[in-house]
């Protein structure tokens, strides 16, 4: 057993991480939409979930367990195979697209073997085309549930809404090009250590500074593919009664919907790689006392759960809210403790930080801003993004040229 | 049994199988599926190559968009299954003969190819991206330029075929 | 490593599968799939013999044909909405006259 573990030790490692980190998604997806609850109910002035465990944090967990035991119906005249084949189209690239995500440079040393943070191999020459390839089969999940449905509202939302992704894939992959070109290189660990040149630099050493339009491109076409507020006319209640995903139930929805979060982490997880740095630290190399700073937001914020907690409500709450508020800070101290470990999750605390913050940009688009009109949606696509990051493109070619033709002298 | 060929063996298989399904479904948006796993099999055999830019644009181009523009087309068509006519005389019997003509010449050209083409190791020293793009902006690139004219054509023309007659 | 006569041979028959839905299937959509599947059956031998041979020129003419499948995707599926709209049919069988 233990020899034929050692052999395939690659792929064990593989399937292990696959494992993981499936789990990881998943849980963070589902965290996800009690974030997302919680902060638009906020805007909105009102509480979000609040009663299902303490401060609403099982709420997801009610939630999936109401879409397992929900019935699953299957309208008339569908067309079955089809049918069942595009919620799990959708969610299987959804989750595929995962894999190609870095997470930290170093590798941990365990049982002998080097492990990287991330699934896919160090050397994949082709990383953010396998992410675009992933995201342009993404379509067909949208487009054959909404064909399948045999049914007026999703036929239409699902074909306006694989339009409007198509369209802004075209200008979402035009604006990643100024950043390959800085970059030299497809690979996602490349692209981040381009931005790693000037380590003093902190984070005026990142992309978005020398890529701003091709920043601003990026993100908004990001949220017209997710179908996100202000681009999810077509899934929208009020106007095509639920779009490509009205005939779906239970499950199936619940699939539509795991896929639609996780495209959302996967984009978030691009923005930072490519113009904020990914796992790099916003501050310069040699302020090494902000190496603590896990430490500084965790031991504080595990603190104030406590007391918040022997206050709380619910029995279960006061039960439950203490006891992960000491897990916090008893892994802020450790963190102190350990200086390995601390060194060894500063790359992942940034990395995660900067999706978090994406995440909380996006839900907060959603709390705030109205949803665009089709037309409207459509010719701000290919009128004005699209010809945008193809001056991006010109630009920074013209100024990589410039600053080639300068150093040479 | 290596790994590549055990790969090599499922992957096409797929493609075959995707192949062979196009032919036999009924209805048009099934033989889309078909045919776009038959490309995403190709685009696992142009890994398994070492032709990785050629995989990603495949899945791309023509996994993505191609095939999603026909998959549009069958939907906004509301085409149905096939009706079963048999009214052309050219299928059937010569298209038969036809068709078994084309496979024994292939058949009988490759059988006697033998083992004249080796496979090398991995393409070249240059990766495949660095190396491709050198090739189509040095020596290609007069070839580049027509094939991007010849796009502006194509969607002129699909614009000016599609429009409703003004009535 | 695979030896490039099994590439050859998945090519040619993915091509005389492409060549009999050719001729035997009626839904004009479908013939258009299998002009696709065939220039599908040809890229694969064109990348098969670039890796035998260890040169480049093999994929970057698999891009031009890539190109210009796609380019011709969009005319002919053009053409099959006009026809469909004139004819009323997806039957090729039924589109043999040039009168309506």
């Amino acid at each position: 057993m233990r020899a034929l573990l050692s052999a395939n030790a690659e792929l064990v490692i593989t399937i292990v991480k696959i494992a993981l980190l499936l789990f990881i998604v998943l849980t963070v997806n589902a965290y996800l939409t009690w974030f997302e609850r919680k902060v638009v109910a906020h805007i909105q002035s009102r509480w979000g979930p609040h009663r299902v465990g303490p401060h609403g944090l099982l709420q997801p967990l009610a939630d999936g367990l109401k879409f397992l035991f929900k019935e699953d119906p299957t309208p008339a005249g569908v067309d079955k195979f089809v049918y069942y084949l595009a919620p799990l189209l959708a969610l299987t690239l959804a989750l595929t697209s995962i894999a190609i995500i870095p997470f930290g440079p170093a590798p941990i040393h365990l049982f002998g073997h080097d492990i990287y943070l991330g699934i896919a191999p160090l050397n994949l020459n082709i990383g953010i085309l396998a992410l675009f390839a992933i995201t342009s089969l993404g379509v067909y999940g949208v487009a054959l549930a909404g064909w399948s449905s045999n049914s007026k509202y999703p036929l239409f939302g699902g074909l306006r809404s694989s339009a409007q992704m198509i369209s802004y894939e075209l200008a979402l992959t035009m604006s990643v090009v100024g950043v390959l070109l800085m970059a030299g290189s497809f690979n996602l660990r490349d692209i981040i250590d381009a931005q790693a040149h000037h380590p003093e630099r902190g984070l005026f050493g990142w992309n978005v500074w020398r890529q701003i339009l091709g920043f601003f491109c990026f993100f908004v076409a990001a949220i017209a593919e997710t179908n996100r507020v202000p681009f999810d006319l077509p899934e929208a209640e009020q106007e095509l009664v639920g779009g490509f995903h009205t005939e779906y139930a239970s499950f199936k929805f619940a699939m539509f919907f795991i896929a639609e979060y996780t495209s959302m982490i996967t984009v978030s997880c691009l923005c930072t790689i490519m113009f904020f740095g990914g796992w790099l630290s916003p501050f310069p190399a040699s302020w090494t006392f902000t190496h603590y700073l896990p430490s500084v937001i965790l031991i504080p914020f595990g603190l104030w759960v406590i007391m918040d907690g022997l206050r709380y409500e619910t029995v279960f709450g006061r039960i439950i809210l203490p006891g992960a508020g000491t897990a916090l800070t008893l892994l802020g101290l450790a963190l102190i403790v350990l200086p390995q470990f601390n060194n060894f999750i500063q790359a992942p605390f940034w990395f995660l930080s900067k999706v978090l913050i994406f995440l909380f940009v996006y839900v907060w688009m959603r709390g705030t801003l109205p949803r665009f009109r089709y037309d409207q949606l459509m010719a701000f696509g290919w009128k004005l993004l699209l010809p945008v990051s193809i001056v991006n493109v010109i630009l920074t070619s013209f100024a990589i040229l410039a600053k080639m033709q300068w150093s040479a002298k | 049994m290596t790994t590549p060929l055990i790969v090599f063996f499922v992957l096409a298989a797929l493609a075959v199988v995707g192949a062979v399904s196009l032919i036999l479904q009924k209805h048009p948006i099934h033989s889309a599926l078909s045919l776009i796993v038959v490309m995403v099999a190709l685009a696992g055999l142009y890994l398994l190559m070492g032709a990785e830019f050629v995989a990603a644009v495949q899945i791309i181009v023509y996994g993505g968009a191609i095939m999603v523009l026909f998959v549009f087309v069958i939907m906004l068509l509301n085409a149905g299954v096939e009706e079963h006519t048999s009214l052309s005389k050219m299928a059937g019997p010569p298209g038969l003969l036809l068709v078994l003509a084309l496979a024994g010449f292939v058949a009988a050209t490759v059988a006697r190819s033998g083992a004249s083409v080796q496979a090398t190791t991995q393409t070249g020293a240059l990766s495949s991206t660095k190396g491709i793009s050198e090739m189509v902006f040095k020596d290609f690139v007069y070839p580049f330029e027509l094939t991007s004219f010849l796009i502006l054509v194509a969607i002129l023309g699909a614009t000016v075929l599609a429009q409703r007659e003004k009535t | 490593m695979v030896p490039t006569n099994y590439y050859v041979i998945l090519s040619a028959v993915l091509f005389c599968l492409g060549v009999f839905a050719f001729i035997f299937k009626r839904n004009v959509i479908t013939i258009f799939m299998s002009i696709e599947l065939m220039l599908n059956a040809v890229n694969l031998a064109f990348v098969a013999f670039s890796q035998a041979l260890g040169k480049l020129d093999g994929q970057v003419f698999v891009l031009f044909v890539i190109v210009v499948a796609a380019a011709e995707a969009a005319v002919g599926l053009g053409i099959i909405i006009l026809i469909a709209r004139n004819r009323q049919t997806l039957n090729v069988e039924r589109v043999d006259l040039l009168k309506l």
